[in-house]
């Protein structure tokens, strides 16, 4: 068909034998695909809509749950979200070079830019293991307040302020302190909470040793361990009550152990699974994040391993030999689209 | 006169060339489109973290510019790196159009049937 100078008029055009969009059955199928699978997504997001608009507690605010770094201590909210989501586009711009390198027969530079396209993917992957991994441990714990209650707390700007806490509120407690109340769970410590603190006496271990006597355990049982207690009260807690827009209040001391004794039985979470999770009182906010992020990195999966495949054949010169490289435009939409509902996630998951 | 609907073969997508010179232009747009697309996610991460704070802007203001901002990012996506825009007339409303009207319908259905829950919710909770 190259070379040929033919026409042929828009009254022929549908009658058979030519490609009225003027691209081949191929690419044309992937733009079908990806209009279904995008209502997919649509209809995906949309639900996650109706939940969170027909919620009548507050929805947690992104920039508080996905505020850590892998390997640092503090808070970064959103950084690793948005150095994600850069990754993506990154690897999205990658892909479009190698397209622009087939458009030019130009084999090596194909070669080049699929495996920086493939390796953006890996990344990108390895980001999302992270991700849901920080999810699911969970940073701290969180809890219902059973009783309504006024407590002393500090804002971002150290200045003093009084918070009502009706029945039922979420609140967190900070990592130290969290993870130790966890620990001391797990090993059926005796817990204490006076003086502001938290005291974890260790039990000691030898009894549930599967090996018997334990000298070490015996050794180190006396010691208790003290922690400082710590209570975030969040930004949609706040709202809740008169709109202020204060990040987040920290309660320390009695105050917090005042809150802390006030703990609604039951409620209390480390972590994130598909029962309950720290974050919210909505365990839809969880379900949500595992199903909508869980189906994307879904899709990223299947698009590193065809990317793989394209390198791959291009490697090889299947498309030299073919005479085109419209396999990596192909493969292009579908990687492109992939970048596009990250787009929309990261802006309706984590931002809005 | 020149004809415009006569469709010459050499526009089939497969055989679409371009040459050294012609590729400099296209990589330059593409760059162009990459840093656009960087400072929109990080003034959108910001505006989240900065902004949201200090009450210079109310939250539902904040919100409508993000959802701005995501459909200004998502054309660039789909016209330039999928390169729709380049593309037959009648191949953009095939793909574009029905898209857009299920969409928006699911979008009015969902946040309305959303916001009623909501209501119910306070009046008899």
């Amino acid at each position: 068909m190259a070379g040929q100078a033919q026409s042929v008029s828009k009254d022929q055009l549908w009658s058979g034998g030519q490609s009225p969009f003027g691209i081949s059955y191929g690419k044309m199928m992937m733009w079908y695909f990806l209009v279904s699978d995008a209502l997919t997504f649509g209809g995906l997001l949309t639900a996650y809509g109706v939940i969170r608009h027909g919620s009548a507690d507050l929805w947690p605010v992104g920039e508080q749950v996905f505020e850590s770094l892998p390997m640092l201590h503090g808070s970064y909210p959103l950084i690793y979200v948005a150095l994600m989501t850069f990754i993506l586009i990154i690897s999205s711009v990658t892909m479009v070079l190698a397209v622009e390198a087939g458009h030019r027969m130009d084999k090596q530079g194909v070669i080049k830019w699929m495996g920086y396209t493939v390796i953006g993917g890996f990344i990108f992957l390895g980001s999302q293991a992270w991700e849901w991994s920080h999810f699911i441990h969970g940073s701290g714990g969180g809890f219902q307040v059973s009783a309504p209650m006024t407590v002393a707390a500090t804002d971002d700007h150290n200045q003093p302020i009084a918070m009502e806490l009706t029945g039922g509120t979420w609140v967190h407690m900070t990592s130290d302190v969290g993870h130790a109340y966890e620990h001391a769970l797990e090993h059926g410590d005796h817990i204490e909470i006076s003086n502001g603190k938290l005291i974890v006496t260790p039990a000691v271990h030898g009894d549930h040793d599967a090996h018997g006597h334990d000298a070490h355990a015996e050794a180190h049982a006396a010691a208790p361990q003290e922690y400082p207690l710590e209570i975030v009260l969040n930004k949609y807690t706040l709202e809740h009550k008169d709109g202020k827009d204060l990040r987040k209040l920290m309660v320390t001391g009695e105050e917090a152990e005042k809150i802390m004794k006030n703990m609604a039985s039951n409620t209390l979470v480390f972590g994130a699974n598909l029962q309950k999770n720290e974050y919210a009182v909505q365990q839809q906010y969880a379900n949500f994040f595992f199903f909508i992020t869980g189906f994307h990195g879904f899709h990223v999966l299947q698009g590193v391993i065809i990317n793989l495949i394209v390198f791959l054949m291009a490697f090889r010169g299947v498309f030299e030999r073919r005479g085109h490289y419209e396999m990596v435009e192909k493969v292009g939409l579908f990687w492109h689209f992939v970048d596009l509902v990250w787009v929309f996630v990261f802006t309706f998951y984590y931002l809005v | 006169m020149e004809r415009d609907d006569l469709i010459v073969n050499d526009s089939y997508s497969i055989n679409a060339r371009h040459g050294e010179e012609e590729g400099k232009k296209i990589r330059k747009k593409l760059y162009t489109v990459t840093a656009i697309l960087t400072i929109l996610t990080v003034f959108e991460i910001f505006m989240g973290v900065f902004f949201k704070r200090n009450g210079t802007f109310t939250w539902e203001t904040i919100k409508l510019l993000f959802i701005v901002l995501t459909l200004v990012k998502a054309a660039y996506i789909v016209l330039i790196f999928m390169h729709l825009g380049e593309e037959r007339k009648n191949l953009k409303y095939v793909v574009l159009l029905p898209y857009a009207l299920f969409i928006l319908y699911l979008i009015f259905i969902g946040l309305y049937e959303g916001l009623s829950v909501q209501e119910m919710n306070n009046t008899f909770r």
